[in-house]
């Protein structure tokens, strides 16, 4: 069963409130019936050094993504996965993770695709939550496996591939990587082996916005006004507008989808995972160098 | 193969083997809480230390030839990246006392051989790699004159 919302009114200007919790409202609700907290980081021993009390860990690499297929798993292994865990399908699940919730956010896109209902993020994450001093424990929570339902993944309503950018040129597309990566100046000191792509730039027309952006000093979410400010005035995103957020493998991007979507309450928000490490070694795709979006290519 | 793989690496690699893949993830943790504090030298000298781009975290390493041709290597990586420092750690312990031409002939592919890329996924094991190739740069660099 959902466990109630948290009223914070910080949180009542976002457009869906209920997908945000903070720090205080986990804290009193931890261990309640119907809540599963789940902590995904980058680093994939970090919940072992320690975690949230009861909280159960989900590896973005070693759980969510398929070993040998470049996807995420099927409904079934989905439904391996939290039925392992515990987790039922109409259980309220709260994620939080390292790295203002980069990783996190991207487990909640991930079960997004699964048509999990109630999933919310903790505003802050990890770093909100040492900062004010809240207990960890290394203590793995024992929980007994559930049946969870076998639901086919639905690539279509927040995902997009290569060919749906292409379709989409023309729309909205907001590239979060970092400034350097956007430019496509790739500085290749001596000895470094050059990972993932053969060409660098970004697709013509993107706006850059870095993810971090939206993540105000302590980790938590920027206010609504702020948010508009970023994402309306400065990238020029519109009501209505149809948008697909990329980044390198789609992490960060989640973490944008996430803030457009659920706190900007924009509709059909999809984030392309293939991302840069796809489009900047396929063949023949238009790419733009520099620090302006650039035009798009005659058809 | 590898048959000149110094002893120490082999055991570490051979200890990772001999695990289930979930608990080589706890090796690997153990591996991070033995990571050394760098020497006070190089704490007050950030400069000395490079940075390794290659791992998502930040992880800095300096290396070290003394008169008996001994590489030293020193690494320091935040609490909040344990794998790095995990990383790191099997490196240095790895990697001790042993000299210039031994550290240059550890195969570059020596992270992929520990039993290690399944469990914490290829793209990390990747960070390994680049570490152990920048302390071998670094060896280069410090024994070309």
């Amino acid at each position: 069963m959902a466990v109630e919302t948290d009223p914070n009114p910080a949180f009542a200007q976002f457009a869906h409130p209920e997908r945000l919790v903070s720090t205080d409202w986990l804290a009193e609700h931890l261990g309640e019936p119907g809540l599963v907290v789940v902590e995904s980081d980058e680093d994939v021993l970090l919940y072992e050094t320690g975690h949230i009390e009861g909280a159960v860990k989900i590896d973005w690499h070693t759980d969510l993504n398929d070993p040998v297929l470049r996807d995420y798993l099927d409904g079934e292994g989905f439904a391996k996965l939290l039925g392992g865990k515990g987790i039922k399908r109409d259980d309220t699940v709260v994620i939080y993770g390292d790295k203002n919730n980069w990783w996190a956010a991207y487990a909640l896109w991930v079960f997004t695709l699964f048509g999990h209902e109630d999933v919310r993020l903790l505003d802050g994450g990890r770093a909100k939550w040492e900062a004010e001093g809240r207990p960890y424990t290394t203590e793995v929570p024992v929980r007994e496996p559930v049946d969870y339902p076998v639901v086919e993944r639905d690539d279509s309503t927040v995902r997009a591939f290569k060919e749906d950018v292409l379709a989409h040129l023309g729309n909205p597309l907001i590239d979060v990587r970092s400034p350097e990566e956007y430019v496509g100046d790739r500085t290749t000191a001596p000895a470094y082996p050059e990972e993932g792509t053969l060409r660098a730039g970004h697709i013509p027309t993107a706006q850059n916005v870095p993810w971090a952006k939206a993540v105000a000093e302590d980790g938590s979410f920027k206010p609504k006004d702020e948010l508009d400010a970023i994402y309306r005035d400065g990238a020029g995103l519109k009501d209505g507008d149809s948008v697909i957020a990329y980044c390198r493998i789609g992490e960060r991007s989640s973490h944008t989808w996430f803030v457009l979507t659920h706190l900007l309450g924009f509709e059909g928000v999809r984030n392309y995972d293939g991302s840069w490490t796809e489009w900047g070694s396929a063949v023949r795709v238009p790419i733009v160098k520099g620090a302006e979006p650039g035009e798009l290519p005659a058809k | 193969m590898s048959a000149a793989l110094p002893a120490k690496l082999a055991e570490i690699r051979d200890d990772f083997l001999a695990l289930e893949v979930p608990d080589r993830l706890q090796l690997l943790l153990e591996f991070s809480h033995e990571l050394p504090e760098l020497p006070e030298r190089y704490a007050d000298h950030p400069d000395l230390l490079e940075r390794v781009e290659e791992c998502q975290s930040p992880v800095y390493i300096f290396v070290e030839v003394d008169d008996d041709r001994i590489v030293h290597l020193h690494a320091t990586a935040p609490r909040e990246a344990p794998t790095t420092r995990g990383f790191a750690s099997i490196l240095v312990q790895g990697l001790a006392g042993l000299t210039v031409e031994e550290v240059l002939a550890v195969p570059s592919d020596y992270p992929l051989t520990i039993g290690l890329t399944e469990a914490v996924s290829p793209l990390r094991i990747r960070g390994m790699t680049g570490l152990l190739g920048r302390a071998q740069r670094q060896v280069r660099e410090k024994t070309a004159a």
